[in-house]
């Protein structure tokens, strides 16, 4: 078996630079059984050709967790059985702020785990005049203590030396913690059969939270709790005193300071830029609108490159595979389906490319402290501001960019409301629709109603988000106490690699496990849309055979208005006029629900369908046709123009509120780890839609 | 006097906690009873606060300051 090594240490510490560089490409994502939280695993190999499994803990200031990802890092550590729990713990600290960072350490140490410490960030520490005895400090912990540098590469081969060395758990006793709770401490060790206080300690405190007791076992330890009036943050309190009490004496003869060096005062003036009431907010809308351009302008080259490819594979794959059905679920539902995936990974990459920047600098952490007020006012997280402007280009990469907010209510919240804001698959349907129902005048000369209408619709989105994130921050419940004591760290170059690897992971995550659900839903819609019930296909094509064996003639529009009366008799148009009853209060017809239930493939496909069903033999690239069919076509039981101004705003509004994408279901319920959010999320958009085209229609109609 | 009351520049040393479960946190930071902290600035609306604490800044609400008891 390998050798299963963890990382264990504060945040902003280089923990995860040390991962990627004893790793490099050779890392996954999997699960801890049970919680929403990743599992980064990686591989490497030490200096004897062994092979290591390493595991990337949730940052963390101590084992008492603040957050469900803290709190793995105990589950890990205390469970022996658990198949995460490792032989070795590499406990990264930053050099430059040493005593902070040893806390986790004293801690950790107590457990009684084979250990190794790495003073990360030395050179930096070097540079604030900080001097750092290695072979002192390692005489008094017991343990080996290698100075690094993650992020320059020093120091890499002696620590994969002393992973080697390292075997059983040599580490001096940190703090004999059995005065905190003497009595209680005793008992529970009986009862678990342990012999370490500090276990029996964290036990005490953490039980409740921890998956490997016995129901009877927690019974017990419950009982012990109570008959012996257990203060647990007093306790803790007292625990964390001593512990910096101990650090201290050990820290003040093997670190000096050179008091004379200046060590902050770059960040410093950055910060009072940066943070600046005026000026701090300028350049973050800058920096929002170039990422938001990145997203909304760049990637559309790769995109289109990614859609043309694809679109060429389908269609040599028609013109060289046997004519079949077979032929039609492989191109038209697998292919398409793929496509509809990798399409997404230009923005995904892009995306994450600004975010990774943005965190390693250390500016995120501003943008935190800035937005802080405004956004907890309505539930969310100064974090949250990024995914909901990202989701003006795409929610998917934005959904997977609240990763980044640590309190689970805020994150969720901001999971909840971010495909709100209108994305640009909306824009088509949008305008569109704003060219039927919305003259092309402008007022004062200068303000063009349709771009009006436009900018509304985009304002709408806006407010919707932020009323609904209203809405959840009160319905909500959480267990999380919220916390905002959050580390501004000095700001940094960005490092590339880290960068590198953070869009590599991100778009493989997408693609492995939000692809599975779009590739699967992409099938069903392709067997609704492509089979009828009975021999109904069969009679179309009959009735155009005559037409089509006369090969002088074009075809084009025989062929257009086949595919036009198939789609009608398909599934999908069976089920379109299935629901027209209930869409007829909106002042939809059962041609608009066929491309209601098409849309949820991505919401631009509402266009295409349209094309297709009024039969326009340009398909969707022939906008002003289907506009002028849209325009002219009548309901067949009033004889009224079916695309009324109350319409229109109705069918748009609809768009903009409904949950019509099932990438973003997919990668919601990727985030979430279960499909109760994203069937929460699908609930109340679709409703929030259908009332609010309700509404609309029956007060304009 | 509360930490949150202090301006921008404002030193004061950490005596004291007035609330038990968020000295476990702010300890855990480096908010140790003591310790030298200085106000380094306020956010554009006024909250959070940023101080500096242990060789390090740290932002907390003010809400959160005010538990801090300062000389």
């Amino acid at each position: 078996m390998n050798l299963r090594i963890a990382l264990v240490g504060n945040p902003n510490t280089g923990k995860s630079t040390l991962f990627n560089r004893l790793t490099g490409l050779n890392q996954k994502i999997g699960n801890f059984p049970g919680i929403t939280v990743d599992k980064k695993l990686g591989y490497a190999k030490l200096n004897n050709g062994k092979q290591i499994e390493l595991i990337d803990l949730p940052g963390t200031y101590s084992l008492y967790p603040k957050s469900a990802d803290e709190g793995i890092v105990f589950q890990v550590l205390a469970d022996h059985k658990n198949s995460s729990h490792p032989d070795v713990v590499v406990l990264v600290v930053d050099a430059s702020n040493l005593k902070r960072n040893m806390l986790l350490y004293s801690q950790v140490a107590d457990l009684g785990i084979p250990m190794v410490l790495a003073l990360n960030m030395v050179d930096l520490s070097d540079k604030q005049g900080v001097k750092i005895d290695a072979n002192a400090l390692a005489t008094k912990l017991g343990v080996q203590v290698i100075p690094i540098s993650a992020r320059n590469n020093v120091g890499i081969h002696l620590l994969k030396q002393a992973i080697e060395n390292t075997s059983i758990a040599t580490q001096v006793k940190e703090v004999d913690v059995n005065f905190l709770a003497p009595d209680a401490i005793n008992a529970v060790k009986k009862r678990i059969n342990s012999d370490n206080d500090y276990f029996a300690l964290q036990v005490l405190h953490q039980h409740e939270h921890l998956k490997f007791f016995t129901e009877s076992e927690q019974a017990d330890i419950e009982q012990i709790e109570k008959s012996h009036h257990f203060e647990s943050s007093k306790i803790q309190a007292a625990e964390t005193i001593a512990r910096y009490k101990h650090l201290s004496g050990i820290l003040s003869s093997v670190v000096t300071e050179n008091e004379q060096i200046q060590k902050f005062s770059f960040s410093d003036k950055l910060d009072t830029v940066l943070t600046h009431k005026i000026w701090g907010f300028a350049i973050f809308l800058l920096i929002l609108f170039i990422v938001f351009n990145a997203i909304f302008a760049w990637s559309s080259y790769p995109m289109a490159w990614i859609e043309s490819g694809f679109g060429w594979i389908t269609e040599t794959g028609h013109n060289y595979l046997p004519a079949g059905m077979l032929t039609d679920l492989l191109l038209d539902g697998v292919i398409a389906g793929l496509g509809g995936i990798f399409v997404f990974i230009p923005q995904i990459a892009i995306l994450f490319a600004f975010i990774s920047i943005l965190e390693d600098t250390g500016y995120m952490a501003r943008v935190t402290f800035m937005m802080d007020k405004v956004m907890s006012k309505v539930g969310l997280n100064g974090k949250s501001v990024v995914p909901m402007i990202g989701g003006l280009a795409c929610a998917v990469p934005s959904i997977m960019a609240a990763r980044n907010i640590e309190n689970w209510k805020d994150r969720m919240i901001t999971i909840m409301v971010t495909p709100l804001i209108s994305c640009s698959a909306r824009l088509p349907v949008y305008i569109l629709l704003i060219s039927l129902i919305i003259p092309s005048k402008t007022i004062f000369g200068i303000i063009s109603l349709q771009g009006l209408a436009l900018m509304i619709m985009y304002l709408i989105s806006f407010v919707a988000a932020i009323v609904v994130a209203w809405v959840m921050k009160i319905i909500i419940k959480s267990k999380e106490k919220s916390y905002f004591i959050m580390e501004l760290p000095v700001y940094r170059m960005p490092r590339w690699k880290n960068v590198f690897y953070t869009m590599f992971e991100k778009s493989k995550t997408f693609v492995f496990e939000a692809g599975k659900v779009i590739i699967a839903i992409s099938i069903i819609l392709w067997v609704m849309a492509s089979f009828a019930p009975g021999n109904r296909f069969e009679k179309i094509d009959a009735k155009y055979v005559s037409t089509l064996s006369d090969t002088t003639k074009n075809l084009t529009h025989t062929k257009t208005l086949i595919a036009s009366e198939k789609l009608e008799n398909s599934y999908v148009g069976i089920l379109g006029h299935a629901i027209e009853p209930a869409i007829r209060p909106l002042g939809y017809d059962w041609k608009i629900g066929i491309g209601l239930i098409t849309s949820f493939a991505a919401r631009e496909a509402f266009v295409g369908t349209m094309a297709t069903i009024y039969s326009v033999d340009g398909g969707e690239g022939d906008q002003a046709t289907i506009s002028q069919r849209m325009k002219a076509s009548v309901n067949s039981k009033t004889g009224l123009p079916v695309y009324t101004f109350a319409t229109g705003i109705s069918l748009m509004l609809f768009y903009a509120f409904a949950m019509q994408c099932m990438s973003t279901v997919a990668v919601v319920y990727r985030e979430t780890k279960g499909w109760k959010w994203p069937v929460i999320q699908l609930t109340y958009m679709t409703a929030m839609a259908y009332i609010a085209a309700l509404i609309a229609y029956q007060l304009l109609k | 006097m509360k930490l949150s009351h202090l301006k921008v520049g404002q030193t004061g040393t950490i005596v004291a906690f007035t609330d038990l479960e968020m000295s476990v946190k702010l300890m855990e930071m480096g908010c140790l009873p003591g310790e030298m902290v200085e106000v380094e600035r306020f956010a554009p609306f006024g909250d959070p606060m940023a101080i500096r604490v242990a060789g390090y800044q740290l932002c907390l609400r003010k809400s959160e300051a005010s538990v801090i008891i300062i000389q």
